[in-house]
């Protein structure tokens, strides 16, 4: 008899419940939403998806500004340009999925109260249509490289950079991972999303973004920048890029790793809190 | 074969705010139910679902122990006030929130109409916004493409089709969702009072594509409404919900009748008209020249009269002007959603000279009342065709009866017809010419 149910509606379900099939059969809304996400972000702007590069530009100028010229952060011998938008493409990508996602129940509550669906498509969609944006940024970055090559700025690229697509699967699987986990928590507890903006903020920091990483000479704050799972990714693009930077596979196998369990507990919990959010909400 | 179950269904919510005492709450929950293997201790505590009654615990119930089955191609109406646990009821089947306790059980896709046009972007063209819509509601983008051209005609927006959503007027957006709503596909469909939107025109559509898809296309439709007309028009069957629990489940009309009748007053073989506790409907007492004292109804059982049963009344008017001589008294016969089905009036009763009191009998022979709860407004004053109707005095819902057989001779008791069909005359009323 059970087996004819089709749906089976309980107070609780196990912890490891996932129905990844159903979030198949859902592809379209994903794709549709990756769509949304796109048309709609520059709507009425008279540049329009020109902005998808002006941001990253006026923040490059900036950097070269505030760190570069003012502070005099060193720059691993390369073009400032250059080495800012490598870390700014990276981290901007993680950085605005992470903001996107750890918003998903609070910002899509209304959705959520009328409609079932599998609530992981909304998170997952705001990772992949930020990928568009980062294409688009990459198109930037790889102008202003191909430029300073011409130029003979001293820039060495190497087959590291194969590891590229690698690279950003573990920024997006490490966003979405902490995303829905601040996500799950502040359904009830909303103290964390005023925290969170201000981690996001020092995280920045403590990942080699404006500086390279062999400028941290106290070993231990070495230690701490290397626990961060964002510095091996980023100072790994760099190096594949550009030819300067550290790398080591430990490292990134490690935070490989970080990216799975955090994932995982995240999916997991995001599952679990989906079930009843809309009563603590 | 059903197509849902409910089984044991509860839902609890907490009232008030849900920070302070959460943490500490959550903590108990867990250590008793994971540590000490115990049931939810939250959940022992918690009183029925009663809006308008004050809070003894902090814990509600806004279901409690639902169970029944819905059979497959059934269309039944849930009907109850507002916060008697309908829309939970639909949350929960929608699997938008989970229940407190017990199961449910589905046979096909549940596709939920809790509001339409969710999801609807503002910048998104309405082409556009169809696909977001019908995506969410669970189609793919194949069968969306299929079903456009219907679904732009069906919506009537042909020519703002390409514009964005936030042009459009709200019932523009309105008529773009539903229309997309009623071209899903799913076994089982879920109407939360949707119906109450659009214009005059696009209501009707909306009620004739519902009961196509009741009727003709054999689906399972759960319908919340308030509108009873489209619970009678749409449903076979009605469940009557009150403070979380089933109180009534019968046919869409049985039930539509029971909700009805239990908004209204209880039956009353007399009422003293007193100015304190029963008002006149006249207030100004400049105006009321003569008013009622009281009135009884002199029939035995007024909850099982019959059809051909005369109802008696004896009626106790006082005349405030001593020049008011004579009066007629005229009862209005209402059923439980206040319409109006009859209007008789009495002949002449006039006052005696030396006294402001009088007592008139009052037989009404010929109602042909059809089987059913009516109630009876009483009006004091005088019909007159040339100068049109004066009325001394009104009490509007006196008193309420209930009939329930054809006639008191025991072979003709059973009531064939109940009210839906208006008077029931025999054949005395209808000739047959030759």
């Amino acid at each position: 008899m059970e087996q004819q149910w089709t749906t089976i509606i309980k107070p609780n379900a196990k912890l490891w419940e996932i129905d990844f099939k159903e979030i198949w059969r859902y592809k379209d809304l994903w794709a549709l939403n990756i769509k949304r996400d796109i048309k709609t972000q520059y709507k009425q702007t008279v540049l329009g998806p020109l902005w998808f590069l002006i941001q990253p530009a006026l923040t490059t100028i900036m950097y070269m500004v505030v760190f570069g010229g003012i502070a005099k952060i060193p720059t691993d011998g390369l073009p400032q340009p250059l080495f800012y938008l490598a870390g700014i493409c990276m981290w901007q990508y993680f950085a605005d999925c992470l903001h996107k996602t750890s918003a998903t129940f609070l910002a899509n509550a209304g959705v959520y109260g009328k409609v079932y669906f599998p609530r992981l498509i909304t998170p997952l969609s705001v990772v992949t249509s930020n990928l568009v944006r980062l294409g688009i940024q990459i198109l930037l970055f790889v102008a202003v490289y191909i430029y300073f090559i011409c130029t003979g700025a001293d820039v060495h690229p190497n087959l590291y950079l194969l590891l590229f697509p690698l690279l950003v699967l573990m920024i997006a699987g490490l966003a979405l991972g902490f995303g829905i986990i601040v996500s799950s928590l502040t359904t009830k507890y909303r103290d964390l999303i005023i925290l969170f903006t201000f981690i996001v903020q020092l995280w920045m920091y403590g990942t080699p973004v404006i500086y390279p990483l062999n400028t941290i000479t106290n070993e231990t704050l070495k230690l701490c920048m290397m626990i961060n799972p964002v510095t091996g990714i980023v100072e790994a693009f760099k190096f594949g890029a550009l030819g300067v930077g550290y790398f080591s596979w430990a490292l990134l196998t490690y935070d490989f790793l970080f990216m799975l369990v955090v994932l995982t507990i995240g999916i997991v919990l995001f599952n679990k809190i989906q079930r009843s959010f809309m009563d603590t909400v | 074969m059903n197509a849902i179950e409910f089984e044991n269904i509860s839902k609890q919510y907490r009232l008030g705010y849900v920070t302070s005492k959460t943490l500490g709450d959550d903590l108990n929950r867990w250590w008793t139910m994971n540590i000490l293997h115990k049931p939810d201790p939250l959940l022992k505590i918690g009183s029925v679902n009663d809006r308008a009654g004050k809070a003894d615990s902090d814990y509600v119930w806004a279901l409690k122990n639902i169970n029944f089955n819905v059979e497959q191609g059934d269309v039944v109406g849930i009907i109850g006030k507002n916060g008697a646990g309908k829309s939970t009821l639909l949350k929960l089947l929608s699997r938008v929130t989970n229940p407190t306790t017990g199961i449910i059980r589905a046979r096909g896709k549940i596709a939920s109409l809790l509001e339409v046009g969710t999801g609807f972007h503002p910048e998104l063209t309405g082409r556009e916004n169809i696909y977001m819509n019908g995506a969410i509601m669970g189609m793919s983008k194949q069968e969306i493409t299929r079903k456009l051209d219907e679904i732009v005609e069906f919506s009537g927006c042909e020519r703002y089709i390409d514009t964005p959503v936030k042009r459009y007027s709200s019932g523009m957006s309105v008529r773009l969702g539903f229309a997309v709503a009623a071209h899903l596909e799913p076994e089982i469909l879920v109407v939360d009072e949707v119906l109450a939107v659009g214009d005059a025109e696009f209501q009707k559509k909306a009620i004739g594509k519902m009961q196509d898809v009741a009727n003709g296309e054999g689906r399972t439709v759960l319908f919340v409404s308030h509108n009873m007309a489209s619970v009678r028009n749409l449903c076979k069957n009605g469940i009557v919900l009150k403070d979380g629990s089933i109180e009534y489940v019968g046919t869409a009309n049985q039930a539509v009748d029971y909700y009805i009748d239990s908004n209204v007053s209880s039956f009353n073989k007399s009422i003293n008209i007193d100015g304190i506790n029963v008002k006149h409907g006249i207030k100004d007492i400049s105006s009321r020249k003569a008013e009622f004292k009281n009135i009884t109804i002199l029939n035995e059982d007024i909850e099982n009269l019959s059809t051909d049963e005369p109802l008696n009344f004896e009626i106790t008017l006082h005349r405030n002007l001593s020049t008011i001589e004579k009066c007629q008294c005229a009862i209005i016969i209402r059923d439980t959603s206040d319409i109006r089905f009859a209007t008789f009036v009495s002949p002449i009763i006039t006052f005696s000279k030396n006294s402001d009191d009088t007592v008139a009998h009052i037989s009404l022979k010929n109602h042909h009342l059809a089987a059913g709860k009516y109630k009876l407004q009483f009006d004091l004053g005088l019909k007159d065709y040339v100068n049109g109707t004066i009325n001394y005095d009104i009490i509007p819902d006196a008193l309420m009866i209930q009939v329930s057989k054809f006639s008191k001779n025991a072979q003709l008791s059973y009531a064939a017809w109940d009210k839906t069909y208006g008077f029931i005359l025999d054949c005395d009323s209808i000739e047959l010419n030759k």
